[in-house]
C-alpha cells in the first residue's frame, strides 16, 4: 500500500444509508393512514427504511472495527 | 409525478454526501498519481464495486430495462455470456500485465508493449468516446427528468454536470470511486423493492411467464421467447433480438464483451487503482458476483413493464408511446417507480436513478482526464513538466471534459434505444481492440506496426461493414447502408454483433500478417508485458478466496447454473 486514501468509504456509506433509512422509517411510521394511497404504501416506507437503517448501522460498525485494528 | 418533502430530503442528502466526499478527500490529492490512480490504495472490494458501478450509467439501468421489455430475458446474454466471462478473464489473465507493467492507463500499456502510434490512436479515440458516452448519459437524464418531473432540460444537465465536476475536481479518481460505491448500494436498495412489488403484482414468476408468452405469441414468436435465453436462438428470426446463437456467442460474448470489459480504461482504471496486484486481479471477479444477479434488478423491470402493458385494461399501466406510435421502452423503470413507490420510496428510487446517471458521467470524466493528461498532453504536447503541473492539467482536463460532455448532451439525439447506439460505438472502436490486446499479451511476436495497422484495418472494416449493411426496416444513413445496402440483418443488434465479428477478425489477421513481416522486439524489452516472458504471480499460502483463479471458477460455475435454469 503506497499511500492510504485517508478516508474509509464505509463511513460515508454507512452514514448515508442510516440517515436515509431513519428518514424513511420515520416517514412510514408517522404518515399513518393519511398517505396510504396504495395498500402497501406506508408499510414499504417503514419496512424498507428499517432495512436501510440496519444496513447503514452494520456498515458503520464495520468501519469502526476497521479503524481500531488498521490492516 | 410530484415530489414531496421527504423525497427532496433524500435527494438533497445524497447530494450533500457526494460533495462532502469530494471535499473530505481534497487534502489527500497531493500528486498526480493520487488524483488519477487513487495513489494505488483502494481495497479489492471497493475497487470491485466501483468497477461494476462505473458501467452502471444510463445505458445500463435505462437501456437494459428497455431491452428487457423489447427482447425479454435474452437480454441477460449481455451478462451471462458477455460481461461475466470477460471480467473473469480480465482478472485472471490480463490484470497482471496492466497492473504489473506499472502503466498508468490502458493506452500507456499499448505504448509499453507496442509503440507510440498505437497508443496515440487508442488514446485519442478513447478520449473522444468518453466525452460522447458521458454526453449521452447526461442527455438521457435531462430528457427523463423533464418528462417525469417537468424539470428544465438545461437545468438538469447543468446541475448534474456541476456536481460531478465539483466532486472530481476536489477528490479525483478516489472521489469518483467512493461515489460509485454509494451508487451501487443505492441502485440495489432502490430497485430491489421495485422488482419485488412488480413481480407480486403480475402474479410472481409464473404470472409473468404466462403474460409474456401472450406478448411473444402476439408478436409472432413462440411462447417462451421473452422468458428463455438460448432455446429460441437456433435461427435469428425466431427470437426478438434477431440474432442466432453464433452471433450472440461470438459477436457479443467474445468480441464485444471482451473488447469492452477487458480493454476499456473506464472500467479497468478502477482495478488499476487497487492497493496490490492481488486486489487488482480480484476486483473484476468480485464485481462479477453482483453482476451475475443484476439481470433480475435491471432487466426484470422491463419485462414486468411490458407484461403490465399487455393487460393495460386490467392493470391500468401502459408504457407511453413515442411520436411514431412505438412503445417507449426507455421509460420502463421510471414508470414503474411512479406506479409502485409512495413518496419516500420514490425519493429513494429517484436518487438511485440520479446516482446512476451521475456516476456514468463521472466514470467517463475520470478516464478522460487521465488519458488526456498522461497519454496526450504529457506525451505529445508538454513532456517533462513537473508532477504539480500535470496535476493542475488533470483538473483543467476535468473542467474541459465536463464542458464537452454538456455540449455532447445537446447533440446526442438520434437513436431510439441508447443501448444500440453505444453498442455501435463499441463495435467501431473497441471490437478490433481486443484482438490487439489478445495478441499483445499472449503472442510475443506481435509488433507495433502489426498492432497499429491491424487496429486501423479493424476499425475501417467495422465502418465498411456498417456502411454496407442495413437492419430490417431501417432507412440507409446513420443506421447503416450508407455506401450501399448489400447485406440485410433482421435487427440492429444482429448488425452490430456482426460488425464486431468482422472488425475483430480483420484486426486479428492483419496484426499477425504484418507482425510476421516486421522486425520483432527483443525478449528482454517485453518482460512484464507478455505472458510467456512474465513470472506468474506467487500465490502459495493464500486461501482460495484470496486467489483469482478459484474465485473466477466459482463465479463461472454459478453463471452456468443460471444459464441452464433460464435456458
Amino acid at each position: 500500500m503506497s499511500q492510504p486514501a485517508g478516508l474509509d468509504v464505509r463511513w460515508p456509506l454507512g452514514l448515508l444509508f442510516a440517515m436515509i433509512g431513519a428518514l424513511l422509517l420515520g416517514h412510514g411510521l408517522t404518515q399513518g393512514d393519511a398517505a396510504a394511497t396504495a395498500e402497501q404504501a406506508t408499510h414499504i416506507n417503514a419496512w424498507w427504511g428499517g432495512v436501510l437503517l440496519v444496513f447503514g448501522l452494520v456498515v458503520l460498525w464495520l468501519a469502526r472495527r476497521g479503524q481500531r485494528k488498521p490492516s | 409525478m410530484k415530489l414531496t418533502a421527504i423525497d427532496w430530503a433524500i435527494l438533497v442528502l445524497y447530494f450533500v454526501f457526494v460533495l462532502g466526499i469530494g471535499y473530505a478527500l481534497k487534502r489527500y490529492m497531493r500528486s498526480s498519481e493520487d488524483y488519477f490512480l487513487s495513489g494505488r490504495s483502494i481495497p479489492a472490494w471497493v475497487a470491485g464495486l466501483a468497477f461494476l458501478s462505473a458501467n452502471l450509467g444510463a445505458q445500463e439501468v435505462i437501456g437494459m430495462a428497455a431491452s428487457g421489455a423489447k427482447y425479454g430475458l435474452a437480454t441477460s446474454h449481455f451478462y451471462w455470456v458477455g460481461a461475466i466471462p470477460a471480467m473473469v478473464f480480465l482478472g485472471i489473465f490480463m490484470m497482471p500485465f496492466y497492473y504489473g507493467s506499472r502503466a498508468r492507463s490502458v493506452p500507456e500499456y499499448l505504448k509499453l508493449r507496442f509503440d507510440e502510434k498505437t497508443r496515440g490512436f487508442n488514446a485519442i479515440s478513447f478520449a473522444a468516446m468518453t466525452i460522447f458516452s458521458s454526453g449521452i448519459s447526461m442527455y438521457a437524464m435531462g430528457l427523463l427528468l423533464n418528462l417525469l418531473l417537468g424539470w428544465d432540460f438545461t437545468f438538469s444537465v447543468w446541475v448534474s454536470a456541476g456536481v460531478v465536476l465539483l466532486y472530481i475536481l476536489l477528490g479525483g479518481l478516489t472521489s469518483a470511486i467512493y461515489n460509485e460505491v454509494l451508487q451501487f448500494f443505492l441502485i440495489v436498495f432502490g430497485f430491489a423493492p421495485l422488482v419485488f412489488l412488480g413481480l407480486q403484482d403480475v402474479g410472481g414468476w409464473e404470472g409473468l411467464t404466462a403474460t409474456l408468452s401472450e406478448v411473444a405469441t402476439s408478436r409472432g414468436y413462440e411462447a417462451g421467447a421473452w422468458t428463455q435465453t438460448w432455446s429460441m436462438t437456433g435461427e435469428a428470426s425466431s427470437n426478438p433480438m434477431g440474432v442466432e446463437w453464433f452471433g450472440i456467442a461470438m459477436g457479443l460474448g467474445f468480441v464485444l464483451a471482451f473488447g469492452y470489459w477487458c480493454t476499456d480504461f473506464l472500467v479497468v482504471q478502477r482495478a488499476m487503482a487497487a492497493d496490490s496486484m492481488s486486489a487488482a486481479r480480484r476486483a473484476p471477479i468480485i464485481a462479477a458476483v453482483p453482476k451475475m444477479v443484476f439481470p433480475f434488478l435491471v432487466i426484470l423491470p422491463g419485462m414486468i413493464a411490458i407484461a403490465l402493458t399487455q393487460h393495460a385494461d386490467v392493470t391500468g399501466f401502459a408504457l407511453p408511446q413515442k411520436a411514431d406510435g412505438s412503445l417507449n421502452y426507455d421509460l420502463s423503470i421510471p414508470m414503474l417507480l411512479i406506479e409502485y413507490f409512495p413518496s419516500g420510496m420514490l425519493g429513494l428510487g429517484l436518487t438511485a436513478l440520479m446516482a446512476s446517471f451521475m456516476s456514468g458521467m463521472a466514470g467517463n470524466v475520470t478516464a478522460f482526464n487521465t488519458v488526456w493528461t498522461y497519454d496526450i498532453y504529457q506525451s505529445y504536447i508538454r513532456p517533462g513538466a513537473s508532477d504539480a503541473h500535470y496535476l493542475m492539467m488533470g483538473r483543467a482536463a476535468t473542467v474541459v471534459g465536463v464542458s464537452l460532455s454538456v455540449a455532447a448532451a445537446y447533440v446526442a439525439n438520434r437513436f431510439n434505444n441508447i443501448m444500440d447506439m453505444l453498442q455501435l460505438l463499441f463495435a467501431f472502436v473497441n471490437a478490433p481492440l481486443f484482438a490487439t490486446f489478445l495478441l499483445g499479451m499472449f503472442w510475443k511476436r506481435a509488433t507495433g506496426h502489426g498492432a497499429f495497422f491491424g487496429l486501423l484495418g479493424g476499425t475501417l472494416a467495422a465502418a465498411l461493414h456498417h456502411g454496407l449493411s442495413l437492419p430490417k426496416g431501417a432507412v440507409a444513413g446513420v443506421k447503416g447502408g450508407w455506401l450501399s445496402a448489400v447485406q440485410a440483418y433482421p435487427s440492429e443488434m444482429a448488425q452490430n454483433f456482426w460488425t464486431a465479428i468482422y472488425a475483430f477478425t480483420v484486426c486479428f489477421v492483419l496484426t499477425i500478417v504484418i507482425s510476421l513481416l516486421t522486425r520483432p522486439r527483443e525478449d528482454r524489452e517485453l518482460v512484464g508485458l507478455v505472458y510467456s516472458l512474465t513470472e506468474k504471480p506467487q500465490e502459495a499460502g493464500v486461501r482460495w478466496y484470496g486467489r483469482p483463479a478459484p474465485l473466477g471458477a466459482v463465479v463461472l460455475g454459478f453463471t452456468l447454473v443460471l444459464t441452464v435454469i433460464f435456458w
